[in-house]
């Protein structure tokens, strides 16, 4: 064998820095936005359409229905159907596009894209990366969120600037669901039948029972309080209370109360189990 | 090793088919898909709450602002008795757009099942059959489901709502056979927002939730063009009784919708999986 | 019936304007292990589609068991058993369930899977998982379940493609070595891979292909024999001391430069390492070896064959 030689050169430095807490999640933000330019069409049929043929379907056509007969004003307090019924769409369709987007799109970046694995390999911690991706929904349902309300206000269902109140009131409840949601994700190993449960069992009831539709008092009283459980109650009461301008103060604070500790909870899940399976 | 007794004795029949595409054992996938369903057994069971979720919320909250509303015989009708009809045939059409699209595109493209299938003596006619006979099955115990669930509330008029039994499985079929057609044809998951763009306007606008009256002439044209209608008025004349000749075109309606359906579905399948 | 299980002439697939396959002959008969080697891209597969009924022909003619696939193909799948390139094991069945239900394909009996697939996870060493699901398998276990499967029905003749790509190399030797049990079990089998050193440890004879095209047939070591010296010597250089490779052509029978070495080939290595010495060329490093059927595809094509 012949004499070995190496050549003498110096020793590379490494270039990359440990981001802040803040700034973590932020990095985590700006690549799932990257993702979105290139993608975003993906989402428009899901995040605007859906809703839009909601509204259509309830609010013009349903409420074409019943407008009249005297029943819907008794039911709303004197309010049109589409315009009692608009407020609450937005917070439905929130919590809809919540738990869908923190279900399979966050199983594929442990699973199948892998994308998690690849950004705990850096500097980023787990938390920053759950925590990360929950913004990004936030951020995103927000801004679906904006374009619904003009879709409403071109239908007439806007009657005054409350409702920038209830998009807020909106995308706070979606993200107390997104939290919890995102947190049970974290811990499936195989979709199976868990996210066709969690959707046939808790988010369609949830939708169909919280007072979107018609007053929950219209319920028998026995299932009444699975209502109050349902932070899509307490979501929908918020944002109608602001789009109609019935505020009640006290209650109001109470579906702050419970949405937020939902939110709490479900932060501190998050970064729990995105750190039991990125770091085992 | 000696060769086994495996030679398949393939039917009479599809020897009008394409040599090879048929061994006659459709009903294996039945098995294989009974034994899978025993594992995601939850996504199984769930399907039969959906639409009763829809019955009692819809029934009972929104029908307390409509009241009473005509029905097809012109006898009134309360809310409920009027959208679990819809219910029923929106439900056998959602099961079998799911099961036709977002379930045979996995096991098509992602787990190649079918690629597995095809090494065995299976061909491509035994596969079609085997999936869309499933999804019947299926089908037809959720709505058998369904049914028993509207007799126990009263929403059930005439002896006739037996027939919307069968008359759910042929909407299944016929929904069944065109999206697995549709899905032959589909590249990658972002297509399936196409399956949603088709299948919640029907849901939604097919006269489920309310009557055509609601519409001005020019859309009622339109939504009268749409398969769900046709399934919505079929089962909703059975349910509460007014049954007439004219339900039959409703069959006819189906009966192109399964025809186009299969023989499209069979030739694309041959085309994707034998190349 | 001729003793070839299977029987190619001028055997030809096409897709659109491409011809994947260009008109190929080959012979495998009872009881051999018979190799395609090549790259990727070189019509391995094609071909194999062809031989396991699930691709049409498009040109020559081709014979399986004695039959046509185009018009027997049912028949014929019926006593093959395939082991495709990428695992297609049904995810939503277990271990044991993906070989009861695949035999059931078959038209086997529930009996007759029940203990078959008993044995079959003996044999695949999995019968501690058989009622797990498949999907947390590693990749060794899933590759050996897939060959499992394949042997529900007791084929005559079994298709390996690429039997052994992404495993470690403790699986693949185990997997060799059940391919090597069912061989003397008397299996016909037909394996791809773009591995020399699995073609030389499974194979009894192979043809080597390139660009849809057989470029050479025979035993591993009648191959090297024809196309390669006995020996070779690896030199790599650092790039400030490389020479061109003109100044090594003199000193060996044939010379290949590749990006990162030159491979010297000769039938005495050592000598050979003494010439480079010499000559005052200065090598990082320098290896002797026997030659293999990696410097045969290199000779025939030109090009390396992993890339």
């Amino acid at each position: 064998m012949a004499e070995v030689t190496a050549a003498v050169v110096p020793a590379p430095s490494a270039s990359g820095r440990v981001p802040g807490r803040a700034g973590g999640i932020g990095i985590v933000v700006e690549h799932h936005w990257r993702w979105y330019r290139r993608n975003w069409r993906a989402t428009v049929v899901s995040s605007v359409l859906q809703p839009l043929l909601f509204l259509l379907a309830f609010g013009v056509g349903f409420g074409a229905l019943v407008s009249g007969s005297g029943r819907v004003e008794v039911a709303t307090g004197g309010v049109g159907y589409l315009v009692w019924l608009a407020p609450a769409l937005l917070a439905m369709s929130a919590v809809q596009s919540a738990a869908f987007e923190s279900t399979y799109p966050v199983l594929s970046g442990f699973k199948w894209q892998r994308v998690y694995h690849a950004m705990a390999a850096g500097p980023l911690s787990a938390a920053q990366i759950g925590l990360g991706h929950l913004t990004w929904i936030a951020l995103k349902m927000f801004a679906s969120g904006a374009v619904y309300v003009i879709v409403i206000a071109v239908f007439g269902g806007v009657t005054g600037p409350g409702v920038a109140v209830s998009l807020v009131a909106a995308t706070f409840t979606g993200t107390a669901v997104a939290a919890l949601v995102m947190a049970f994700a974290a811990t499936v190993e195989n979709e199976g039948s868990a996210f066709t449960g969690l959707f046939r069992f808790v988010v369609i009831p949830m939708t169909l029972f919280s007072g979107t539709f018609f007053p929950v008092d219209r319920l028998p009283a026995v299932v009444r309080p699975l209502a109050w459980v349902s932070p899509l109650w307490h979501g929908t009461e918020l944002a109608r209370s602001a789009a109609l301008g019935r505020w009640q103060p006290l209650a109001a604070a109470g579906h702050v109360a419970f949405l937020l500790v939902l939110l709490v909870i479900g932060a501190v899940l998050v970064a729990r189990q995105f750190r039991r399976r990125l770091t085992p | 090793m000696s060769a086994p007794s495996a030679v398949p004795d393939v039917p009479l029949a599809p020897r009008l088919l394409p040599a090879g595409s048929y061994a006659g054992r459709a009903r294996m996938l039945l098995l294989r898909s009974a034994t899978a369903s025993r594992r995601t057994w939850l996504a199984f069971v769930s399907g039969f709450f959906e639409p009763i979720f829809y019955l009692l919320a819809m029934g009972q909250g929104l029908g307390s602002l409509v009241g009473e509303l005509p029905g097809p015989g012109g006898a009134s009708l309360s809310y409920a008795a009027f959208i679990a009809p819809g219910l029923l045939a929106a439900s056998a059409m959602n099961g079998a757009v799911f099961d036709s699209t977002y379930n045979v595109f996995f096991k098509l493209r992602y787990a190649r099942l079918y690629d597995a299938m095809l090494a065995t003596p299976l061909g491509p006619i035994d596969i079609a059959l085997g999936e869309i006979g499933w999804a019947l099955l299926r089908g037809g115990l959720y709505a058998t489901g369904f049914l028993s669930v509207m007799a126990a509330f009263g929403l059930i008029a005439s002896p006739w709502a037996l027939l919307a039994l069968p008359a759910a499985l042929v909407v299944a079929f016929a929904f069944g056979a065109i999206g697995m057609a549709a899905t032959s044809f589909m590249r990658s998951w972002q297509d399936f927002d196409l399956v949603t763009l088709a299948v919640l306007p029907m849901f939604l606008f097919a006269t489920t939730f309310y009557p055509l009256s609601v519409y001005p002439r020019w859309l009622q044209l339109v939504v009268e063009c749409l398969p769900l209608y046709h399934a919505v008025e079929l089962m909703r004349a059975l349910t509460t009784g007014a049954v007439h000749l004219g339900l039959l075109s409703h069959l006819g309606y189906f009966a192109v919708m399964i025809a186009v359906g299969v023989v499209l579905a069979s030739r694309r399948l041959d085309a994707l999986l034998l190349k | 019936m001729s003793d070839a299980l299977v029987q190619a002439r001028d055997l030809r697939k096409r897709f659109g304007a491409f011809e994947a396959v260009r008109g190929i002959d080959v012979d495998v008969a009872r009881g051999e292990v018979f190799g395609f080697l090549g790259p990727n891209g070189a019509g391995k597969s094609s071909t194999m589609r062809m031989i396991a009924c699930v691709s049409p022909r498009s040109g020559g003619s081709l014979q399986v068991l004695g039959m046509d696939p185009g018009s027997d193909g049912p028949r014929i799948r019926a006593r093959i058993g395939v082991v495709p390139q990428l695992d297609n094991l049904d995810t939503e069945l277990s271990v044991r369930e993906n070989l009861e239900i695949y035999g059931r394909y078959f038209g086997l009996s529930r009996r007759r899977v029940r203990a078959k697939a008993a044995e079959l996870l003996e044999f695949a060493q999995l019968t501690e998982r058989a009622e797990d699901p498949v999907e947390p398998l590693s990749g060794g276990m899933k590759r050996r379940l897939t060959i499992a499967r394949s042997l529900v029905n007791d084929p005559e003749l079994l298709l390996l493609d690429e039997p052994t790509t992404g495993l470690d190399p403790q699986a693949r030797h185990l997997l060799w070595d059940r391919l090597y049990r069912l061989k003397r079990e008397g299996v016909t089998q037909i394996v791809t891979t773009h591995y020399m050193d699995e073609a030389e440890q499974l194979c009894d004879r192979l043809v080597v292909m390139d660009d849809g095209l057989i470029v050479a047939e025979g035993s591993p070591v009648e191959l090297i024999e024809r196309y390669s010296t006995r020996e070779v010597l690896e030199l790599r250089f650092l790039p400030e001391h490389r020479p061109a490779a003109g100044e090594l052509a003199g000193l060996v029978e044939r010379v290949e430069e590749l990006p990162d070495r030159f491979l010297l080939y000769t039938a005495d290595g050592e000598r050979a390492q003494a010439e480079v010495a010499r000559s005052g060329l200065r090598p990082l490093s320098a290896l002797v070896r026997r030659s293999s059927l990696e410097d045969v595809f290199l000779r025939l094509t030109g090009r390396s064959l992993v890339d």
